[in-house]
C-alpha cells in the first residue's frame, strides 16, 4: 500500500513542502522541489539527520568556549547523546578552524570540527 | 595601533560586510585599508551565530557562522588589511574625519579618502515594543542571550518563553534546549511564522517546542526576577481576545522581534536615512548622499542571507577604492604654498598645478616686518625663481598680490612646494 508523507525541506532557505509517495521505506515519487531536496526527503523518511553545531570548553583561549560542528549530518535521534559527550570535552588553545576535536563520535563516522581559529588569550 | 593619520579607505565594523569591503578595496587598488572594530575580535555578529546554514551561495557549503567569518578574516589578513580592534568609532564628519577611542588605541583621529559604514544592525528591545508589567530581571533580547550562551558560556535562565518567531529566536530555542534548559513556547503575534521554515523544522519541531501564532505577551509577572508571563491570543488587528489569557511560569523571556540598522554614526556624518529601511539612501555604488561615504551590509537594510551582505560589501569596497584613488589623484595635483622669508601667510594655502594650463593664479600675502625701501616679492621652487614682482615698500598692514603666470606651468609641475619671500631689492 502506498502512502503520502509531507516533508518540509530544510536543505536551503526556500523551505519547500515536499510530498513523498512511498511504500514503506521505498520511495515512489517526490514532488515538487529540486534534486537536493529529493535526496533530503529520501533520507528524512528512513534516517533523519541534522547538522549539529554546539560548543566545547577551551582552556587558555580568547573565549571560554570553542564553537564546533559536525562534519556531516548526524542521526537526529542521538543529538542529546552527542551533547552529553561534548559537554565533557575540553581542548587547549590555540586551535585552527577545521581541527578535529572528536573523531568518529559515538561510532557514527562523523567528526566534530572546530568552527573557527581560537587564539591564545 | 595606527601610525598614519590618513588612509585610502577606512571601514567601520568588521562583520562580513566590512570584511568583504576591505578585501575588495585592497584588490581594487586601495593602498591602505583600515578596519575599525569595537569588539576585541573580527567577524561581527557571526561569531555568536554558531549554527550551520551560512555560505551556501558564496562557498556552496553549509558552514557555521564563525567558519564563514573565518574565511573572510583570513582573506583580509592575506590582503594586508590593517585592523584596529577594541576601538569604538564615536564620530565621523562629512569630510571623512574619524574620531574613535579604545582601551589600547587611545584617542584615534584620522582622515579617510573614503569611508565604508558597516556597523550592522541591532535588535529591537522591550522599550520599542512596549510590553506592560513589571521590569524584573530576566528579559533579554535573543541576540544578547546568544552571545552569553555561545561565546561567554553563561546561561541566563532555565525556563524560557520566547516572544517572536524570528530566526534568532527559533535558533536560540533549539540552542537552549540542547544546553538543558526548558523552552516553554515561542509566541508570534502575526498569524504566520516570521522566520524561515527550515528553522521552524530543525529548531522547533525537532525539539518539540510549541509555537503559538497570533499570540503575544500581555504582562510580565515577577518583582526581582521574571516568575511568569501572561500570554493572550490576538485578532487580525492585534487586539487581545478576552478570556484567552494564560499564565506560563518561566524565569526568562527572550525577545526576537526584529532588527534595525545601526545608524547613529551615519546621522552624525550627515548621511540621510530612509525611514522605511532604517538605513542610508544609497546609489548603485552603495554611496550615500555624502560623497565618499559608502554603506554596506545590514547597516543599509536587514538582509536575509549573509552571502548578500558579503556581496554588498564587495561592491561598496570597489566603489570606495575608486573614490579614494580619485581623491588621491587630486591631492597629488595640489602644491603647498609656503610662507618664506618675511612672509606671515599666503592665501591660497595650496594650488592645483593644472590651473596654470588655463589661467594665472593670484596669491595674496602679508609680510612680517615692514621694509621702507624697494622690495622683490618672489615665489620660488627651492632656488628656482618662478615669478617675481617689484614693490616700493612692504608693510604688514597692506596685502601684497602676486600672480603666477601661465608661462610658469612647466616649472610648477616639477615643484613639491612653492615658497614666497619678500626681500630687499
Ligand atoms: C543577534 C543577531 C543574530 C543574527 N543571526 C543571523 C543568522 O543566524 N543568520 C544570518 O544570516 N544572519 C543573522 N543575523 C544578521 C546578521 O547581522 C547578518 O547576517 C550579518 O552578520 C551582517 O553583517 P554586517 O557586516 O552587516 O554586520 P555585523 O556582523 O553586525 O557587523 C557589524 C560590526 O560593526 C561593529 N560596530 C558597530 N558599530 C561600531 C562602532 N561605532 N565602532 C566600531 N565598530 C562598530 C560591530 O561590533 C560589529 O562587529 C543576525 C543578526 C543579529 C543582530
Ligand atoms: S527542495 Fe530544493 S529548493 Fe526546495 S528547499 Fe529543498 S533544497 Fe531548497
Amino acid at each position: 500500500m502506498s502512502e503520502k508523507t509531507k516533508i518540509l525541506c530544510i536543505t536551503c532557505p526556500k523551505g519547500c513542502t515536499l510530498e513523498v509517495s512511498h511504500e514503506g521505506q521505498t520511495i515512489l515519487e517526490v514532488k515538487p522541489g529540486c534534486k537536493r531536496g529529493h535526496a533530503y526527503a529520501a533520507n528524512e523518511l528512513v534516517n533523519p539527520r541534522r547538522m549539529v553545531a554546539t560548543t566545547v570548553n577551551i582552556r587558555g583561549g580568547l573565549h571560554p568556549l570553542l564553537p564546533v560542528y559536525t562534519s556531516a549530518p548526524f542521526p537526529k535521534g542521538r543529538i542529546h547523546e552527542l551533547r552529553e559527550v561534548l559537554r565533557k570535552v575540553e581542548v587547549q588553545a590555540p586551535i585552527r578552524m577545521g581541527a578535529v576535536v572528536v573523531e568518529d563520535i559515538l561510532g557514527t563516522g562523523v567528526n566534530i570540527l572546530a568552527s573557527r581559529d581560537m587564539a591564545q588569550a | 595601533m595606527t601610525t598614519k593619520d590618513r588612509y585610502d579607505v577606512v571601514i567601520i565594523g568588521a562583520g562580513p560586510g566590512g570584511l568583504a569591503a576591505a578585501i575588495a578595496a585592497r584588490q581594487n587598488g586601495a593602498e591602505d585599508v583600515l578596519v575599525i572594530e569595537r569588539d576585541k575580535e573580527l567577524g561581527g555578529i557571526l561569531q555568536q551565530c554558531i549554527h550551520n546554514g551560512f555560505g551556501l551561495e558564496t562557498f556552496q557549503q553549509d558552514l557555521p557562522g564563525p567558519s564563514y567569518a573565518q574565511r573572510f578574516i583570513d582573506q583580509a589578513l592575506d590582503h594586508g588589511v590593517e585592523f584596529l580592534l577594541d576601538t569604538m568609532v564615536l564620530d565621523i564628519s562629512s569630510q571623512r574625519r574619524i574620531f574613535a577611542t579604545g582601551k589600547h588605541s587611545g584617542i584615534v583621529d584620522l582622515t579617510a579618502r573614503s569611508v565604508v559604514l558597516s556597523m550592522g544592525c541591532r535588535e529591537r528591545t522591550r522599550a520599542q515594543i512596549r510590553i506592560p508589567g513589571m521590569r524584573p530581571a530576566g528579559v533579554y533580547t535573543a541576540g544578547t542571550a546568544q552571545r552569553w550562551v555561545n561565546v561567554e558560556g553563561f546561561m541566563p535562565g532555565s525556563r524560557y518563553v520566547i516572544l517572536g518567531s524570528g530566526d534568532i529566536g527559533m535558533i536560540m530555542a533549539r540552542r537552549l534546549t540542547l544546553e538543558g534548559a526548558h523552552v516553554e513556547r515561542v509566541l508570534e503575534v502575526m498569524p504566520y511564522l516570521t522566520g524561515l521554515t527550515r528553522n521552524y523544522v530543525q529548531c522547533l519541531m525537532d525539539f518539540d517546542i510549541p509555537l503559538q501564532l497570533s499570540h503575544t505577551v500581555k504582562r510580565i509577572i515577577g518583582h526581582k526576577r521574571v516568575e511568569a508571563v501572561e500570554t493572550v491570543r490576538v485578532d487580525e488587528r492585534w487586539n487581545p481576545i478576552p478570556g484567552s489569557e494564560e499564565i506560563i511560569p518561566c524565569d526568562t523571556m527572550l525577545l526576537s522581534v526584529g532588527l534595525i540598522p545601526e545608524n547613529e554614526l551615519s546621522r552624525q556624518a550627515g548621511v540621510l536615512i530612509d525611514p522605511l529601511t532604517g538605513g542610508p539612501f544609497v546609489d548603485d555604488s552603495f554611496q550615500t548622499n555624502i560623497p565618499g561615504i559608502f554603506a554596506a551590509g545590514n547597516v543599509v537594510h536587514v538582509y536575509d542571507l549573509v552571502d548578500w551582505v558579503s556581496e554588498a560589501g564587495r561592491l561598496a569596497g570597489i566603489s570606495a577604492a575608486r573614490f579614494a584613488a580619485q581623491v588621491r589623484r587630486k591631492e597629488n595635483r595640489l602644491v603647498p604654498l609656503l610662507a618664506g622669508e618675511n612672509v606671515r601667510y599666503v592665501v591660497p594655502h595650496r594650488m592645483d598645478r593644472e590651473t596654470l594650463a588655463e589661467t594665472p593664479v593670484r596669491l595674496q600675502l602679508r609680510v612680517r616686518q615692514p621694509i621702507e625701501s624697494p622690495v622683490w616679492v618672489e615665489v620660488r621652487n627651492r632656488t628656482n625663481l618662478i615669478a617675481r614682482k617689484g614693490e616700493l615698500y612692504a608693510r604688514p598692514g597692506e596685502i601684497i598680490t602676486l600672480e603666477i603666470p601661465t608661462t610658469a606651468y612647466d616649472e610648477v609641475q616639477k615643484a613639491d612646494e612653492l615658497t614666497l619671500a619678500v626681500v630687499k631689492r
